[in-house]
């Protein structure tokens, strides 16, 4: 009985890309990325700016189409040139935007509801409920009826979560969540996404936040230029003894933080 | 002067009907270069190469002619080549909407091209298709940034419509003229279609005023 279950453990990944590489304005943002996702894995993406960290996770999702490479969701390789097909994705997997992309002509309430009625053809009144409950979930059952315009910086990138997490996504993509905002929002931003990790969400987070970072990702990957230059545990990458490129990264980081401070 | 007073208030229930006529070629036109000009917008900006290619063309077209070649070109050229056989009043409804479609095209487009293209992104990330996102995100916005400028637009072809006049549509103008031509008293009665045209120009701009207060978006400054 135990084999079993542990057979069971040792699934194929449920999100696998494969040699990603992206071309933008003649410059190679992406040089032929691979990753892989298990179930309820965090994994965080670093690495100083321009390094391909927000191209990747948008070819993720075809929002910016890959050059080349290939990407698996629950084992099934997706076609995205199949509109259907890619429509289906897209709606498994959530994705977070560094300036939360909120719809600024529609309050709180209908920026969650309004992808369950036009997408999952969700009936209003049952949209609207799942919607409320979304929006109580991160914190804003007292916001419903505010427009982004009426919201805090922290409170719109909360909605954003909550529209997000009405779709149901077998996998959440995190840009920069928190890199927009004031220094005293971030922490209610990083507190829902914590409640998504202990969860079990299946994440992948790209962020500067490196105590956040130590205490929840599974795995850090390290990119620069375009290519994965390291890839491994928290202890492993940041401990004060690795002698790695992250952590001299993330202590650079924690220095300029420091002196804001 | 009493004469005068005595000659405007005889012809005024007859301009009054006029200013319906004007009323009915200005809703038209307005409608049809509404509808025309959305889709030729959306096209321009999503359409592929083809798209945009004709949409260019059709704007370029009307836009470089003079509104009273088109309303001859159409009522007495095209319309009658194709055996279309249309009153004067719906020739100049058709010609005047397609005109301000050209125009309104141009104000749709710009006010779609000035929102955020991350709201766009996000609506795709949902997994809305390309005309779902257009449909739900982009031109509710789209249509409330751009009712100051078609408010201008209105202004201007309820004053283009005095050319209807020439295909002789019975309107204002029309009706001014044949009034004056035939009592004399051209001065009053000018001075009397000028103040109909004034009063119908306030009133729609004052109504696009108040639609623009009403579908403003809470706290949103421009």
């Amino acid at each position: 009985m135990l084999i079993k279950e542990a057979t069971t453990m040792t699934q194929e990944p449920i999100l696998r890309i494969e040699n990603i590489s992206k071309t933008l304005g003649g410059k190679e943002i992406l040089k032929s990325v691979s990753l892989s996702l298990n179930k309820g894995e965090l994994k965080v993406l670093i690495g100083p700016s321009g390094a391909g960290k927000s191209t990747l996770l948008q070819c993720i999702n075809f929002l910016l189409p890959p050059d080349s490479g290939r990407v698996w969701l629950d084992g099934v390789e997706i076609q995205n040139r199949r509109k259907r097909d890619l429509y289906a994705f897209r709606q498994q997997v959530g994705m977070i935007f560094q300036d939360f992309n909120l719809f600024d002509h529609l309050n709180a309430l209908d920026n969650v509801a309004i992808a369950l009625r036009k997408v999952k053809k969700m009936h209003r009144s049952k949209a609207r409920d799942r919607a409320v409950a979304e929006l109580e979930r991160v914190g804003l059952g007292d916001k419903i009826d505010l427009y982004p315009a009426e919201l805090s910086g922290g409170q719109k990138q909360r909605v954003s979560i909550a529209r997000a997490l009405a779709m149901d996504p077998k996998i959440m993509l995190l840009d920069e969540p928190t890199s927009a905002l004031d220094p005293e929002l971030i922490g209610e931003v990083l507190s829902v996404i914590r409640n998504l990790a202990h969860g079990g969400m299946t994440m992948i987070l790209a962020t500067h936040q490196i105590a956040f970072t130590r205490s929840l990702a599974h795995e850090v990957i390290f990119l620069e230029n375009g290519i994965i230059l390291e890839q491994g545990t928290p202890e492993e990458l940041l401990s004060p003894d690795a002698c790695t490129r992250s952590k001299d990264f993330c202590s650079r980081l924690d220095d300029l933080y420091e002196e804001k401070g | 002067m009493f004469d005068t007073l005595s000659a405007i208030l005889e012809a005024l229930p007859y301009l009054l009907e006029g200013a319906l006529v004007t009323i009915g070629i200005v809703i038209g036109a307005m409608g049809i270069g509404l509808v025309i000009g959305i889709h030729m917008a959306v096209g321009q900006v999503f359409g592929n190469r083809a798209v945009r290619w004709a949409v260019g063309f059709y704007v370029w077209f009307f836009r470089g002619v003079p509104v009273l070649v088109l309303l001859f070109l159409f009522y007495f050229g095209l319309f009658a080549l194709i055996g279309l056989n249309l009153s004067a009043f719906a020739a100049s409804i058709l010609v005047l909407g397609m005109t301000t479609a050209a125009y309104q095209s141009q104000i749709f487009r710009g006010a779609m091209l000035s929102l955020p293209r991350g709201q766009f992104q996000a609506a795709k990330a949902l997994g809305m298709s390309d005309l779902t996102a257009i449909i739900s995100i982009i031109l509710p916005q789209a249509l409330r940034f751009s009712i100051p400028a078609w408010s201008n637009e209105y202004s201007i072809i309820l004053k283009d419509s005095a050319l209807a006049f020439v295909l002789g549509t019975s309107e204002i103008m029309a009706r001014s003229h044949f009034v004056a031509s035939r009592t004399y008293h051209h001065l009053p009665l000018y001075i009397t279609a000028g103040c109909l045209y004034f009063i119908l120009t306030w009133l729609g701009v004052r109504a696009l005023l108040k639609l623009e207060e009403k579908v403003r978006i809470p706290g949103y400054a421009h």
